[in-house]
Protein backbone atom coordinates (compact mmCIF):
# COMPACT_ATOMS: atom_id res chain seq x y z
CA UNK A 1 0.00 0.00 0.00
CA UNK A 2 1.40 3.35 -1.01
CA UNK A 3 1.27 5.88 1.77
CA UNK A 4 1.23 9.42 0.43
CA UNK A 5 3.04 10.83 3.44
CA UNK A 6 5.96 8.50 2.96
CA UNK A 7 7.21 10.01 -0.26
CA UNK A 8 8.80 13.41 -0.08
CA UNK A 9 7.60 14.69 -3.44
CA UNK A 10 3.92 14.77 -2.56
CA UNK A 11 4.20 16.85 0.64
CA UNK A 12 6.81 19.15 -0.93
CA UNK A 13 4.53 19.82 -3.89
CA UNK A 14 1.61 20.66 -1.59
CA UNK A 15 3.83 23.18 0.23
CA UNK A 16 4.89 24.75 -3.07
CA UNK A 17 1.28 24.82 -4.26
CA UNK A 18 0.25 26.53 -1.03
CA UNK A 19 2.95 29.18 -1.56
CA UNK A 20 1.78 29.73 -5.15
CA UNK A 21 -1.82 30.12 -4.01
CA UNK A 22 -0.64 32.62 -1.39
CA UNK A 23 0.51 35.11 -4.04
CA UNK A 24 -1.51 34.25 -7.15
CA UNK A 25 -3.34 37.41 -8.31
CA UNK A 26 -7.02 37.64 -7.44
CA UNK A 27 -9.61 40.34 -8.08
CA UNK A 28 -9.58 42.97 -5.32
CA UNK A 29 -12.94 41.89 -3.95
CA UNK A 30 -11.85 38.25 -3.64
CA UNK A 31 -8.37 39.02 -2.29
CA UNK A 32 -9.71 39.75 1.19
CA UNK A 33 -11.18 36.22 1.29
CA UNK A 34 -7.94 34.48 0.37
CA UNK A 35 -7.40 31.78 3.01
CA UNK A 36 -4.04 31.27 4.68
CA UNK A 37 -3.09 28.41 2.38
CA UNK A 38 0.32 27.83 3.89
CA UNK A 39 -1.14 27.65 7.41
CA UNK A 40 -3.80 25.17 6.28
CA UNK A 41 -1.29 22.89 4.59
CA UNK A 42 0.97 23.12 7.63
CA UNK A 43 -1.88 22.10 9.96
CA UNK A 44 -2.73 19.26 7.59
CA UNK A 45 0.78 17.80 7.58
CA UNK A 46 1.30 18.38 11.30
CA UNK A 47 -1.78 16.32 12.07
CA UNK A 48 -1.06 13.70 9.41
CA UNK A 49 2.68 13.17 9.88
CA UNK A 50 3.79 14.96 13.06
CA UNK A 51 7.00 12.94 13.23
CA UNK A 52 8.14 14.39 9.90
CA UNK A 53 6.70 17.89 9.69
CA UNK A 54 7.25 19.89 12.81
CA UNK A 55 8.60 23.18 14.03
CA UNK A 56 11.52 23.47 11.59
CA UNK A 57 9.19 22.99 8.62
CA UNK A 58 6.88 25.63 10.11
CA UNK A 59 9.76 28.07 10.54
CA UNK A 60 11.00 27.73 6.96
CA UNK A 61 7.52 27.73 5.45
CA UNK A 62 6.65 30.84 7.46
CA UNK A 63 9.83 32.61 6.36
CA UNK A 64 9.04 31.71 2.73
CA UNK A 65 5.57 33.26 3.12
CA UNK A 66 7.17 36.34 4.71
CA UNK A 67 9.57 36.77 1.81
CA UNK A 68 6.87 36.22 -0.81
CA UNK A 69 4.30 38.54 0.70
CA UNK A 70 6.75 41.25 1.74
CA UNK A 71 5.87 40.91 5.42
CA UNK A 72 8.36 41.41 8.22
CA UNK A 73 10.82 38.51 8.20
CA UNK A 74 9.46 36.30 10.97
CA UNK A 75 5.85 37.48 11.08
CA UNK A 76 4.27 34.49 9.37
CA UNK A 77 7.01 32.28 10.81
CA UNK A 78 5.98 33.09 14.38
CA UNK A 79 2.30 32.54 13.61
CA UNK A 80 3.13 29.27 11.86
CA UNK A 81 5.26 28.09 14.80
CA UNK A 82 2.44 28.74 17.24
CA UNK A 83 -0.20 26.81 15.31
CA UNK A 84 2.25 23.98 14.60
CA UNK A 85 3.06 23.73 18.30
CA UNK A 86 -0.65 23.50 19.09
CA UNK A 87 -1.08 20.95 16.30
CA UNK A 88 1.77 18.79 17.60
CA UNK A 89 0.29 18.92 21.09
CA UNK A 90 -3.19 17.99 19.94
CA UNK A 91 -2.66 15.75 16.94
CA UNK A 92 -3.46 12.46 18.70
CA UNK A 93 -6.72 13.78 20.08
CA UNK A 94 -7.64 15.53 16.85
CA UNK A 95 -7.12 12.54 14.59
CA UNK A 96 -9.78 10.57 16.38
CA UNK A 97 -12.21 13.28 17.40
CA UNK A 98 -15.46 14.03 15.53
CA UNK A 99 -15.29 16.37 12.60
CA UNK A 100 -17.16 19.18 14.36
CA UNK A 101 -14.53 19.25 17.10
CA UNK A 102 -11.61 19.16 14.66
CA UNK A 103 -13.12 21.95 12.62
CA UNK A 104 -13.61 24.10 15.70
CA UNK A 105 -9.96 23.52 16.66
CA UNK A 106 -8.77 24.45 13.18
CA UNK A 107 -10.96 27.55 13.36
CA UNK A 108 -9.19 28.44 16.59
CA UNK A 109 -5.76 27.78 15.10
CA UNK A 110 -6.46 29.94 12.03
CA UNK A 111 -7.83 32.69 14.27
CA UNK A 112 -4.64 32.56 16.31
CA UNK A 113 -2.63 32.71 13.08
CA UNK A 114 -4.45 35.82 11.86
CA UNK A 115 -4.27 37.36 15.31
CA UNK A 116 -0.48 37.06 15.41
CA UNK A 117 -0.23 38.69 11.94
CA UNK A 118 -2.63 41.41 13.04
CA UNK A 119 -0.80 41.99 16.29
CA UNK A 120 2.63 42.24 14.63
CA UNK A 121 1.21 44.66 12.03
CA UNK A 122 -0.14 46.76 14.86
CA UNK A 123 3.13 46.78 16.80
CA UNK A 124 5.09 47.59 13.65
CA UNK A 125 2.79 50.55 13.02
CA UNK A 126 1.30 49.39 9.73
CA UNK A 127 -2.16 50.58 8.80
CA UNK A 128 -4.54 47.63 8.55
CA UNK A 129 -8.31 47.33 8.35
CA UNK A 130 -9.93 45.42 11.23
CA UNK A 131 -13.00 43.70 9.83
CA UNK A 132 -11.70 42.14 6.60
CA UNK A 133 -8.84 40.64 8.55
CA UNK A 134 -11.00 37.73 9.78
CA UNK A 135 -12.36 36.65 6.39
CA UNK A 136 -9.41 34.28 5.71
CA UNK A 137 -10.27 32.45 8.94
CA UNK A 138 -13.79 31.69 7.69
CA UNK A 139 -12.75 30.63 4.18
CA UNK A 140 -9.85 28.66 5.65
CA UNK A 141 -12.14 26.76 8.01
CA UNK A 142 -14.48 25.89 5.13
CA UNK A 143 -11.52 24.67 3.10
CA UNK A 144 -10.44 22.59 6.06
CA UNK A 145 -13.55 20.43 5.63
CA UNK A 146 -12.30 19.48 2.16
CA UNK A 147 -8.77 18.82 3.40
CA UNK A 148 -10.17 16.76 6.24
CA UNK A 149 -11.78 14.44 3.69
CA UNK A 150 -8.38 13.77 2.16
CA UNK A 151 -6.88 13.33 5.63
CA UNK A 152 -9.51 10.72 6.51
CA UNK A 153 -8.82 8.74 3.35
CA UNK A 154 -5.12 8.54 4.07
CA UNK A 155 -5.81 7.58 7.67
CA UNK A 156 -8.01 4.70 6.53
CA UNK A 157 -5.16 3.56 4.31
CA UNK A 158 -2.87 3.68 7.34
CA UNK A 159 -5.24 1.58 9.41
CA UNK A 160 -5.72 -0.92 6.59
CA UNK A 161 -1.96 -1.32 6.38
CA UNK A 162 -1.59 -1.79 10.12
CA UNK A 163 -4.35 -4.42 10.27
CA UNK A 164 -2.93 -6.47 7.39
CA UNK B 1 13.24 19.21 8.40
CA UNK B 2 12.78 16.46 10.95
CA UNK B 3 10.94 17.32 14.10
CA UNK B 4 9.76 14.44 16.21
CA UNK B 5 6.52 15.49 17.82
CA UNK B 6 5.62 15.24 21.44
CA UNK B 7 4.04 11.83 21.15
CA UNK B 8 5.57 9.94 24.03
CA UNK B 9 6.77 10.69 27.53
CA UNK B 10 7.23 13.92 29.47
CA UNK B 11 10.85 14.42 28.41
CA UNK B 12 9.93 14.66 24.74
CA UNK B 13 7.04 16.98 25.46
CA UNK B 14 9.23 19.40 27.37
CA UNK B 15 11.85 19.31 24.63
CA UNK B 16 9.10 20.19 22.16
CA UNK B 17 8.16 23.16 24.31
CA UNK B 18 11.79 24.17 24.57
CA UNK B 19 12.35 23.96 20.83
CA UNK B 20 9.17 25.91 20.20
CA UNK B 21 10.24 28.69 22.57
CA UNK B 22 13.68 28.84 20.99
CA UNK B 23 12.33 29.10 17.41
CA UNK B 24 9.64 31.58 18.46
CA UNK B 25 12.31 33.80 20.03
CA UNK B 26 14.37 33.50 16.83
CA UNK B 27 11.44 34.67 14.71
CA UNK B 28 10.64 37.48 17.15
CA UNK B 29 14.23 38.71 17.10
CA UNK B 30 14.27 38.42 13.33
CA UNK B 31 11.15 40.58 13.10
CA UNK B 32 12.53 43.25 15.40
CA UNK B 33 15.85 43.38 13.54
CA UNK B 34 14.11 43.40 10.17
CA UNK B 35 11.82 46.22 11.27
CA UNK B 36 14.51 48.42 12.73
CA UNK B 37 17.53 47.87 10.57
CA UNK B 38 18.86 46.39 7.42
CA UNK B 39 21.10 43.73 8.95
CA UNK B 40 18.98 40.87 7.67
CA UNK B 41 19.25 41.80 4.00
CA UNK B 42 21.52 38.81 3.34
CA UNK B 43 18.96 36.41 4.83
CA UNK B 44 16.19 38.11 2.89
CA UNK B 45 18.19 37.87 -0.33
CA UNK B 46 18.79 34.15 0.24
CA UNK B 47 15.08 33.51 0.80
CA UNK B 48 14.12 35.70 -2.13
CA UNK B 49 16.29 33.61 -4.44
CA UNK B 50 14.66 30.47 -3.04
CA UNK B 51 11.13 31.75 -3.68
CA UNK B 52 11.94 33.44 -7.01
CA UNK B 53 10.86 30.34 -9.02
CA UNK B 54 7.46 30.55 -7.31
CA UNK B 55 7.07 34.19 -8.33
CA UNK B 56 8.02 33.31 -11.88
CA UNK B 57 5.60 30.36 -11.89
CA UNK B 58 2.77 32.59 -10.66
CA UNK B 59 3.54 35.32 -13.17
CA UNK B 60 3.97 32.94 -16.13
CA UNK B 61 0.30 32.23 -17.04
CA UNK B 62 -0.56 35.93 -16.86
CA UNK B 63 2.44 36.86 -18.95
CA UNK B 64 1.53 34.17 -21.50
CA UNK B 65 -2.04 35.41 -21.59
CA UNK B 66 -0.93 38.98 -22.32
CA UNK B 67 1.47 37.73 -24.98
CA UNK B 68 -1.30 35.62 -26.53
CA UNK B 69 -3.79 38.49 -26.62
CA UNK B 70 -1.22 40.61 -28.46
CA UNK B 71 -0.15 37.93 -30.92
CA UNK B 72 -3.70 36.81 -31.65
CA UNK B 73 -5.16 40.31 -31.95
CA UNK B 74 -7.02 40.90 -35.18
CA UNK B 75 -5.13 42.68 -37.96
CA UNK B 76 -7.65 45.53 -38.10
CA UNK B 77 -7.26 46.17 -34.38
CA UNK B 78 -3.50 46.34 -34.77
CA UNK B 79 -3.81 48.66 -37.78
CA UNK B 80 -6.10 51.07 -35.98
CA UNK B 81 -3.89 50.96 -32.89
CA UNK B 82 -0.88 51.67 -35.09
CA UNK B 83 -2.59 54.66 -36.70
CA UNK B 84 -3.54 55.94 -33.24
CA UNK B 85 0.03 55.60 -31.98
CA UNK B 86 1.40 57.35 -35.06
CA UNK B 87 -0.96 60.23 -34.43
CA UNK B 88 0.12 60.43 -30.80
CA UNK B 89 3.78 60.23 -31.84
CA UNK B 90 3.33 63.18 -34.21
CA UNK B 91 1.65 65.12 -31.46
CA UNK B 92 4.53 64.41 -29.06
CA UNK B 93 7.17 65.22 -31.68
CA UNK B 94 5.57 68.60 -32.19
CA UNK B 95 5.57 69.29 -28.46
CA UNK B 96 9.12 68.00 -28.12
CA UNK B 97 10.40 70.55 -30.65
CA UNK B 98 9.05 73.29 -28.45
CA UNK B 99 10.47 71.50 -25.39
CA UNK B 100 14.01 71.67 -26.80
CA UNK B 101 13.79 75.41 -27.15
CA UNK B 102 12.18 75.80 -23.73
CA UNK B 103 14.80 73.59 -22.11
CA UNK B 104 17.62 75.64 -23.59
CA UNK B 105 15.92 78.79 -22.40
CA UNK B 106 15.39 77.29 -18.95
CA UNK B 107 19.06 76.36 -18.62
CA UNK B 108 20.08 79.86 -19.72
CA UNK B 109 17.71 81.51 -17.25
CA UNK B 110 18.88 79.22 -14.45
CA UNK B 111 22.48 80.09 -15.25
CA UNK B 112 21.56 83.75 -14.99
CA UNK B 113 19.95 83.07 -11.62
CA UNK B 114 23.00 81.05 -10.60
CA UNK B 115 20.99 77.96 -9.65
CA UNK B 116 21.80 74.42 -10.75
CA UNK B 117 20.11 73.23 -13.92
CA UNK B 118 18.05 70.08 -13.92
CA UNK B 119 19.81 67.28 -15.72
CA UNK B 120 17.88 64.63 -17.63
CA UNK B 121 16.83 61.71 -15.48
CA UNK B 122 17.96 58.22 -16.44
CA UNK B 123 15.16 55.65 -16.62
CA UNK B 124 14.77 51.89 -16.97
CA UNK B 125 11.56 50.06 -17.90
CA UNK B 126 10.41 47.49 -15.35
CA UNK B 127 7.58 45.02 -15.62
CA UNK B 128 5.09 44.62 -12.78
CA UNK B 129 4.88 40.95 -11.83
CA UNK B 130 1.42 39.46 -11.47
CA UNK B 131 2.02 38.50 -7.86
CA UNK B 132 -0.33 39.55 -5.07
CA UNK B 133 1.36 40.73 -1.91
CA UNK B 134 -0.35 41.62 1.35
CA UNK B 135 -3.97 42.50 0.41
CA UNK B 136 -4.10 45.23 3.06
CA UNK B 137 -1.28 47.26 1.59
CA UNK B 138 -0.77 48.58 -1.92
CA UNK B 139 2.57 46.97 -2.59
CA UNK B 140 3.67 45.26 -5.77
CA UNK B 141 6.63 43.43 -7.20
CA UNK B 142 8.71 44.46 -10.24
CA UNK B 143 11.16 42.36 -12.22
CA UNK B 144 14.22 44.51 -11.51
CA UNK B 145 16.46 44.16 -8.50
CA UNK B 146 19.98 44.47 -7.16
CA UNK B 147 21.37 43.21 -10.46
CA UNK B 148 19.94 46.28 -12.23
CA UNK B 149 21.15 48.72 -9.59
CA UNK B 150 17.75 49.40 -8.04
CA UNK B 151 17.96 51.03 -4.62
CA UNK B 152 15.57 51.62 -1.75
CA UNK B 153 13.74 54.92 -2.12
CA UNK B 154 14.00 54.98 -5.91
CA UNK B 155 11.07 56.68 -7.64
CA UNK B 156 8.76 54.91 -10.09
CA UNK B 157 6.88 56.67 -12.89
CA UNK B 158 4.55 55.67 -15.67
CA UNK B 159 3.61 57.52 -18.85
CA UNK B 160 1.32 59.87 -16.92
CA UNK B 161 3.02 60.56 -13.64
CA UNK B 162 4.46 59.36 -10.36
CA UNK B 163 3.55 55.78 -9.46
CA UNK B 164 5.40 55.05 -6.24
CA UNK B 165 8.75 54.20 -4.74
CA UNK B 166 10.91 51.17 -4.01
CA UNK B 167 10.74 49.87 -0.44
CA UNK B 168 12.62 46.58 -0.72
CA UNK B 169 15.29 45.32 -3.09
CA UNK B 170 16.03 41.64 -3.64
CA UNK B 171 18.40 40.11 -6.15
CA UNK B 172 16.02 39.69 -9.10
CA UNK B 173 12.96 41.58 -7.92
CA UNK B 174 12.03 44.67 -5.94
CA UNK B 175 9.03 45.56 -3.86
CA UNK B 176 7.44 48.93 -4.44
CA UNK B 177 4.66 50.90 -2.78
CA UNK B 178 2.04 52.94 -4.65
CA UNK B 179 1.62 56.61 -3.79
CA UNK B 180 -1.99 55.75 -2.90
CA UNK B 181 -0.94 53.36 -0.11
CA UNK B 182 -2.35 54.49 3.22
CA UNK B 183 1.17 54.67 4.69
CA UNK B 184 2.69 56.72 1.88
CA UNK B 185 3.10 60.45 1.39
CA UNK B 186 4.49 62.52 -1.49
CA UNK B 187 5.68 66.12 -1.17
CA UNK B 188 3.89 68.02 -3.95
CA UNK B 189 3.45 71.54 -5.18
CA UNK B 190 0.53 73.05 -7.04
CA UNK B 191 1.69 73.67 -10.60
CA UNK B 192 -0.32 76.85 -10.99
CA UNK B 193 1.15 78.78 -8.06
CA UNK B 194 3.89 76.68 -6.49
CA UNK B 195 1.96 76.12 -3.24
CA UNK B 196 3.70 73.27 -1.42
CA UNK B 197 1.93 70.53 0.52
CA UNK B 198 1.89 66.78 1.03
CA UNK B 199 -0.30 64.23 -0.77
CA UNK B 200 -1.11 61.21 1.40
CA UNK B 201 -2.46 57.90 0.13
CA UNK B 202 -5.88 56.64 1.15
CA UNK B 203 -5.63 52.93 0.37
CA UNK B 204 -7.87 53.54 -2.66
CA UNK B 205 -5.82 53.70 -5.86
CA UNK B 206 -7.99 56.50 -7.27
CA UNK B 207 -7.68 58.91 -4.32
CA UNK B 208 -5.04 61.01 -2.59
CA UNK B 209 -5.63 63.20 0.45
CA UNK B 210 -4.13 66.67 0.96
CA UNK B 211 -4.86 67.20 4.65
CA UNK B 212 -2.48 70.06 5.37
CA UNK B 213 -4.13 72.86 3.40
CA UNK B 214 -5.87 75.64 5.26
CA UNK B 215 -9.31 76.92 4.32
CA UNK B 216 -7.74 80.01 2.82
CA UNK B 217 -5.18 78.13 0.72
CA UNK B 218 -5.22 78.99 -2.97
CA UNK B 219 -6.23 75.66 -4.45
CA UNK B 220 -9.00 74.88 -6.93
CA UNK B 221 -10.60 71.85 -8.49
CA UNK B 222 -8.57 70.82 -11.53
CA UNK B 223 -5.22 72.08 -10.23
CA UNK B 224 -2.29 69.94 -11.31
CA UNK B 225 -0.06 68.69 -8.49
CA UNK B 226 3.56 68.01 -9.38
CA UNK B 227 6.28 66.44 -7.25
CA UNK B 228 8.13 69.20 -5.44
CA UNK B 229 11.41 67.35 -5.05
CA UNK B 230 11.44 67.97 -1.32
CA UNK B 231 12.15 64.79 0.59
CA UNK B 232 14.64 63.89 -2.13
CA UNK B 233 12.88 60.70 -3.20
CA UNK B 234 10.82 61.88 -6.15
CA UNK B 235 12.55 64.06 -8.72
CA UNK B 236 10.80 67.42 -8.99
CA UNK B 237 8.37 68.38 -11.72
CA UNK B 238 6.58 65.09 -12.43
CA UNK B 239 2.76 65.07 -12.31
CA UNK B 240 1.36 63.43 -9.18
CA UNK B 241 -2.35 64.12 -9.48
CA UNK B 242 -5.17 66.50 -10.19
CA UNK B 243 -7.42 68.05 -7.55
CA UNK B 244 -10.89 66.48 -7.63
CA UNK B 245 -12.63 68.11 -4.73
CA UNK B 246 -12.01 71.08 -2.44
CA UNK B 247 -14.30 71.40 0.54
CA UNK B 248 -13.69 74.41 2.72
CA UNK B 249 -15.20 73.69 6.10
CA UNK B 250 -16.07 76.77 8.13
CA UNK B 251 -15.14 76.26 11.78
CA UNK B 252 -12.26 73.96 10.95
CA UNK B 253 -8.79 75.14 10.16
CA UNK B 254 -8.04 72.68 7.37
CA UNK B 255 -9.91 72.19 4.12
CA UNK B 256 -10.74 68.74 2.82
CA UNK B 257 -8.91 68.34 -0.46
CA UNK B 258 -9.03 65.15 -2.53
CA UNK B 259 -6.92 64.52 -5.62
CA UNK B 260 -6.87 61.83 -8.25
CA UNK B 261 -3.47 60.30 -9.09
CA UNK B 262 -2.17 61.20 -12.53
CA UNK B 263 -0.62 57.77 -13.08
CA UNK B 264 -2.93 54.88 -13.86
CA UNK B 265 -2.09 53.12 -10.62
CA UNK B 266 -4.40 50.14 -11.01
CA UNK B 267 -3.90 49.59 -14.73
CA UNK B 268 -0.13 49.76 -15.18
CA UNK B 269 1.77 46.77 -16.50
CA UNK B 270 5.06 48.58 -16.93
CA UNK B 271 6.69 51.31 -14.90
CA UNK B 272 9.81 53.44 -15.25
CA UNK B 273 12.55 53.34 -12.65
CA UNK B 274 14.19 56.76 -12.34
CA UNK B 275 17.74 57.55 -11.42
CA UNK B 276 17.64 61.26 -10.80
CA UNK B 277 20.73 63.44 -10.96
CA UNK B 278 21.43 63.36 -7.25
CA UNK B 279 21.47 59.66 -6.34
CA UNK B 280 21.66 60.21 -2.62
CA UNK B 281 24.25 58.14 -0.81
CA UNK B 282 22.18 57.97 2.33
CA UNK B 283 18.99 56.69 0.75
CA UNK B 284 17.71 55.29 4.00
CA UNK B 285 17.38 58.62 5.72
CA UNK B 286 15.34 60.10 2.91
CA UNK B 287 13.06 57.06 2.63
CA UNK B 288 12.24 57.24 6.30
CA UNK B 289 11.45 60.91 5.91
CA UNK B 290 8.80 60.24 3.31
CA UNK B 291 7.43 57.02 4.70
CA UNK B 292 6.74 58.22 8.19
CA UNK B 293 4.17 60.78 7.04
Amino acid sequence: MRNAANTLIWPASTFVLALILTVVPMPDTAAAFRPDWAALIMIYWTLLAPERFGLMTALFLGLAVDTLSGALLGQNALAMLIITYVGLKLHLRLRFSPISQTTMTVFGMLSAYEFVLFWVDGVAGRTVPYSERWMPVLTGTLLWLLLRGALDRVRRQDQARIST
Amino acid sequence: MNAPGGIGGGREVSSLGLRFSLLAVISLVSMVVDHRDDHLSQVRHAFSIAVYPIEIAVNFPFKTWRWATISLAARTTLLSENAELKGAQLNYDGRLQRMAALEAENIRLREMLDSSARVDDRVLVAEILSVDLDPYRQHFLINRGLKDGVYIGQALLDANGVVGQIVGVEVFTSEAVLISDADHAVPVSVNRNGLRTIAIGTGDSGRLRLPYLTNSADIEVGDLLVSSGLGEVFPSGYPVGRVLKVERRPGQSFAEVIAEPAAELDRDREVLLVWSEEDPDNQYGTVKLVESE
